[in-house]
């Protein structure tokens, strides 16, 4: 530990505006090591290795690169100075080939190619163009390329993400050994599997700032989670819930029955049933098939398989209008998706009423402006920016977006992380009005990010993990670290010493974990 | 591989359709001849300048809606430039031309940059303004070329140790036309600079991730279409001797020609052969309705009809790829 | 984050009138066209009276028109540069086919191609996704080769203007010019149909956020389609207004008009990116525009730079647009 950190960072933040997606954020990393990255959603982890890779400018912080300070303005200079990442999505040119994108980047064919056979792909024509090479060997020539110009830190962000299993154990194999030629990679991750495995530290971040770098050993993940929930993690009462925020009795037939789901290679056979008058959570990762499963529920996307039934009809949405005339609602999680930022609030809660072709005549005002009125006044907006809705606050589009629904009297609304980015005390209004909703016999679909709120707002739960269902909770179980465990592909009631960090291979009672944890990359 | 293929049968394809029209061609007119291919390829060549205008920043993911007011504004400098001088002149006047078109293309691009409007949006305030200001040149059609131009894109040029009856077939303005394309494209398909129009025409992010400097990459796509669109009104004026400053139907030529030639409106994708193919095809549609003794302005409506086709192909065929 | 935009804190002056100028673009507008005119009066002393007055209106009227198709347009994030061409191809239909036929038959077939137009626009836009500015164009330049290829046959029966319209396009009553007529319903149709109706409310949804309006249920080609049309039409009557004025039917009679209505809609404050902006600033904008030619055409300013300068107008404007909009 004596060692001078090949990368320090210290000190990071960066502001949106009047939000703070980093506030202080240090990372240090050392010859040699392995370091991860961690956090729960929006805690920072995608602002911090933008503004490392140059993609956007801190406001805040310091750089240090073997010890010298290193103004990383754009993603070449930061190549120059040593640091490579490898996103999520491949960096390739979709259409140009895979020799044409060594070129662009100045990258060693013969290295390449030498690192390529290394991983796992023997026969790759360098001729074929990036668009047709599937996701996955992308993904491994995005990272070849990285290793052929001997970076002197490696970026990797979730780097075995749809990998096939074979592909992604060559992957973490010469990762492990980037360590001995004295270079760091810093691996980002949602798999402890994949990082007790690999890692020797890990960095952990929350609400856009450190909290804590662990050395990674047995029985360290507790710890880890803790952070990542903060305080929090202290267990949440289960807030009986009064008599009248208590869930209708259901009935005998669901609302909506989603049988088999799938939607291209994101989402995969997944079967729920949502009942009348209940709040049924979603809990998910970034990016585990979660958007799809609301968008084909919405009618924005076709489903490649399976069947939703709507009281207990067979639904086909080839347009959000026939989710709508369903009587299902989606609330998208990006307020800028759902309204005309530059019309007023009234005009934005009103916009369905004109969709169909035979509303499109005189507006009966006094009528709408008393449905909207109401919908305002049930939500308690703050009309005094009524004019455009972009100079509303956060939380406040929010209520409008809801608003919407409310006015138009949907059955069924589906609201995709209604809560992020609003003050605490919308929050608390948007909790309390879904659960007024299931109380009127409304049923809600609630996808969130904070897994916190479940306990506050839900009936029941859901979590996906790559695309598959993997668990329903009921709300009594459903405390934060059991969610965080569910939500990381980890078996219910696991704990500490059954040794997740065991290697699963050696320990057969851990098989369950390791098939949880492998499904995504078994299905290409 | 097989996108590959795709690209390059969609070439091979288009040369195909155009040996068949030739064939229509001599078909519904057997003498169509050496002379005829002559004063096609002359036609040709103002509208394979467009061509390649617009082919450079499609392919940057843009697209210059300029390009024939840029070439009207090039043809009447040149015209009035030319206008009463000296031979020798002219000598002057070509590289000033070019030098012009390229300063102007790059200005569209700097406009796109430091503004932020639309490609869309500054290229069409930029019509209105060459526009403008090839009235301010010549208010009406007027000027002059210098003969050596004239006579650079007229007859054919004797190639030795082969028979006239080969020769014939090879018109100047057929030469002129592959060697200016050549001594733009080839070098800049080779070089870093090219791969870097391709790359932030095709994915932006992937692009600016890749290290490619987006802004700098993007000005000299737009000041080479610039450079190609000069070429462009310098043909004009090198075949009709004079310069008008009414811009000719060459920007939705342009754009037509684009698409038929397999360069996605999206960018990224295509060639400068495909498009220059295409607006053979083109023209020669128009030739063989001129042939088949139909009335002039309902070849333009025929005209107008293919290309407004085409563009919508071309546009419901990108809107299926982001799908 | 949640009250930055709405506490009353001190706002800096510069952003205050930015703001200003966004909600009220009317009234700097205004004060433009004021100015405009007491430069005229200033240049040439006694030029501005009642029958001055008179003839910039009649002017600016076909020009408003049309530049209310660009703003329903516009609002949409469209734009449609085939009003010209549907505009001449209107007025020369009607006056070659009123020689033989009755008026309402002429009209009737002058109107044809203008639903025609706006029909294949439509679908192009909504359904094709082409960029309205080139299928637009497209149309327009088949619509051109149309005109010319009727043109011949209809070359020995000559032409007229009917009575009725020359007396709607130059005719003054009371002070008033008779145009006033058709454009005083018609200008507060399309006010009313933007404000009121739940086609305009889409129009600006459509063009704010077209996913937007996809989740609330919005069928985007149905709006682009009917838009199109009713833009054609409006510029159908408009080239009926406008041979009335000119009294001398060619082939390019409106294709002059088709700038200025783009720089009219975009000095009146509608956005060209769509979403914003309204009818009543176009009017404006119109005026100014008319007054505006007066004025080059006194300071004997070429064609060419009044080219020149409405491309800078409209490349500034969306400029300092895109500025007011970011700076929020």
């Amino acid at each position: 530990m004596t060692a001078n950190p090949l990368l320090d960072a210290s000190g990071v933040a960066k502001n949106y505006g009047a939000v703070a997606a980093l506030r202080d954020a240090s990372l240090s990393v050392l010859p040699g090591e392995v370091h991860a990255l961690m956090g729960a959603n929006g805690a920072g982890k995608s602002t911090l290795v933008k503004i490392l890779t140059g993609a956007i400018s801190a406001n805040a912080g310091r750089i240090l690169i073997r010890g010298e300070a290193r103004d990383i303005r754009s993603p070449a200079a930061a190549r120059r100075a040593g640091l490579l990442p490898v996103y999520q999505e491949p960096s390739l040119i979709p259409d140009l080939d895979v020799l044409s994108n060594l070129r662009l980047t100045g990258t060693p064919v013969e290295p390449f190619r030498a690192w390529v056979r290394e991983l796992g792909i023997p026969d790759l024509d360098l001729r074929e163009t990036a668009r047709d090479i599937p996701l996955a060997v992308l993904r491994v020539l995005d990272l070849a390329r990285a290793l052929a110009v001997e970076p002197d830190v490696l970026l990797l962000d979730e780097m075995t993400a749809a990998l096939p299993a074979n592909l992604a154990e060559k992957v973490l194999d010469v990762v492990r050994r980037q360590g001995d030629a004295g270079r760091a990679v810093i691996f980002i991750s949602h798999r402890f599997v994949e990082i007790s495995a690999l890692c020797d530290r890990a960095t952990v971040l929350r609400d856009g700032a450190t909290v804590g770098v662990v050395d990674i050993k047995p029985g360290v993940e507790e710890k880890i989670v803790e952070l990542m929930l903060g305080t929090r993690v202290v267990k949440t009462h289960v807030a009986a819930r009064t008599a009248a925020q208590k869930a209708a009795p259901a009935p005998a037939r669901p609302r909506i029955a989603v049988r088999n789901l799938r939607v291209g290679t994101k989402l995969n056979d997944v079967s729920f049933d949502l009942a009348d008058g209940e709040v049924a959570g979603v809990v998910a990762l970034e990016g585990q098939g979660q958007d799809e499963l609301f968008a084909a529920l919405a009618g924005s996307i076709k489903p490649s398989g399976g069947t939703i039934e709507v009281d207990g009809q067979p639904a086909k949405f080839s347009h959000p209008i026939d989710a709508i005339r369903a009587g299902i609602a989606y609330v998208p999680g990006d307020r800028s998706e759902a309204l005309a930022m530059q019309r007023s609030v009234r005009e934005n809660i009103a916009l369905p009423f004109s969709a169909a072709l035979r509303n499109w005549g005189p507006i009966p005002m006094r009528r709408e402006r008393a449905t909207v009125l109401s919908a305002i006044q049930r939500l308690q907006i703050d009309t005094r920016a009524q004019g455009e809705v972009q100079r509303l606050s956060g939380g406040n589009q929010q209520k409008v977006t809801i608003a919407r629904w409310i006015a138009a009297d949907a059955r069924t609304i589906l609201c995709f992380d209604p809560t992020r980015g609003i003050d605490v005390g919308t929050k608390q209004e948007i909790y309390l009005l879904l659960r007024e909703l299931a109380g009127h016999g409304k049923s809600v679909l609630f996808y969130t990010s904070e897994l916190e709120e479940v306990q506050r707002v839900c009936d029941r739960v859901i979590v996906i993990f790559g695309g598959r269902l993997v668990d329903i909770f009921p709300v009594e179980e459903a405390d934060e670290p059991a969610l965080m465990r569910a939500a990381y592909g980890l078996p219910r009631g696991a704990r500490a010493d059954v040794g997740i960090l065991a290697d699963p291979s050696a320990n057969p009672s851990d098989s369950t974990s390791a098939n949880a944890s492998d499904t995504p990359e078994a299905a290409p | 591989m097989s996108h590959f293929l795709r690209r390059q049968g969609w070439v091979t394809g288009l040369f195909a359709l155009l040996i068949i029209l030739f064939i229509v061609t001599k078909v519904i007119q057997p003498g169509y001849g050496s002379g005829d291919f002559g004063s096609l390829a002359r036609a040709v060549l103002p509208y394979a300048f467009a061509v390649a205008a617009q082919t450079v920043v499609v392919i940057a993911g843009g697209i210059d809606l300029s390009v024939a007011a840029m070439m009207a504004l090039t043809s009447v400098t040149a015209a009035s430039m030319m206008a009463g001088a000296s031979e020798e002149y002219a000598l002057f006047v070509v590289p000033f031309v070019l030098a012009m078109g390229f300063v102007l293309g790059a200005l569209n691009g700097v406009l796109i940059v430091v503004t932020r409007v639309p490609d869309i949006v500054v290229t069409l305030a930029m019509l209105f303004v060459l526009q403008g200001a090839a009235l301010l040149v010549l208010g009406a059609p007027g000027g002059a070329a210098a003969e050596w131009l004239k006579a650079m894109i007229s007859g054919t040029v004797p190639i030795p140790g082969l028979p006239d009856s080969v020769d014939a077939w090879v018109p100047k303005a057929l030469l002129v036309l592959v060697v200016c394309l050549c001594v733009v494209w080839i070098p800049l398909r080779r070089s870093r600079l090219g791969l870097s129009i391709y790359a932030i025409g095709s994915s932006e992010l992937a692009a600016f991730r890749s290290g490619v400097p987006v802004a700098r990459t993007r000005i000299i796509a737009y000041a080479l279409s610039g450079l190609f669109a000069a070429m462009g009104g310098l043909a004009l004026t090198m075949s009709t001797g004079i310069g008008a400053p009414i811009p000719g139907p060459y920007l939705l030529a342009s754009v037509a020609a684009v698409v038929l030639g397999g360069v996605a409106l999206g960018g990224g994708k295509g060639g400068l052969l495909g498009p220059i193919v295409a607006v053979f095809v083109l023209r020669l549609v128009r030739t063989d309705l001129t042939l088949l003794a139909i009335d002039p302005n309902v070849t333009a409506i025929i005209e107008g009809l293919i290309m407004v086709a085409v563009v919508m192909f071309g546009a419901f065929i990108t809107m299926r790829g982001r799908q | 984050m949640s009250s930055t935009a709405i506490t009353p804190a001190p706002v800096p002056l510069g952003r205050r009138i930015k703001r200003f100028m966004a909600d009220r673009p009317l009234i700097p507008l205004i004060i433009l066209l004021v100015i405009l005119v007491v430069i005229l009066q200033l240049l040439r002393p006694g030029i501005v009276n009642e029958r001055w007055i008179a003839n910039t209106i009649k002017f600016a009227i076909p020009l408003a028109i049309l530049a209310g198709c660009q703003t329903m347009t516009m609002l949409t994030g469209g734009i449609d540069l085939s009003v010209g061409t549907v505009a001449t191809m209107s007025a020369f239909i009607m006056a070659t086919q009123v020689v033989n036929q009755d008026p309402a038959v002429a009209f009737l077939l002058a109107m044809m191609p203008a639903v025609l137009i706006g029909l294949v626009n439509g679908i192009g836009v909504g359904v094709f996704r082409v960029h309205p500015l080139i299928m637009t164009l497209g149309t327009s330049l088949i619509g051109t080769g149309c005109l010319q290829v009727y043109q011949r046959t209809v070359i020995a029966s000559g032409a007229k203007i009917p009575d009725f319209l020359a007396w709607l396009g130059t005719g003054v009553t009371w002070g008033f010019p008779n145009a006033l007529l058709l454009y005083v319903p018609l200008a507060g149709l399309i006010v009313f149909t933007l404000a009121r109706t739940g086609f305009g409310r889409l129009l600006y949804a459509v063009g704010d956020n077209e996913r937007a309006t996809r989740l609330s249920g919005v069928r985007y080609w149905q709006v682009i389609t009917a838009l199109y049309i009713t833009s054609s039409v409006l510029a159908g009557i408009t080239g009926l207004l406008y041979i009335g004025l000119i009294k001398a039917p060619s082939l390019s009679l409106a294709e002059p008009l088709v700038l200025p209505s783009v720089a009219a809609a975009v000095i009146g404050g509608t956005s060209i990116f769509g979403g914003r902006g309204g009818y009543t600033g176009t009017i404006v904008g119109a005026l100014i525009l008319t007054v505006l030619t007066t004025l080059l055409t006194i300071l004997q300013m070429p064609e060419g730079a009044r080219r020149i300068l409405f491309g800078l107008i409209v490349l500034f404007v969306t400029a300092a647009y895109l500025r007011i909009v970011e700076d929020k």
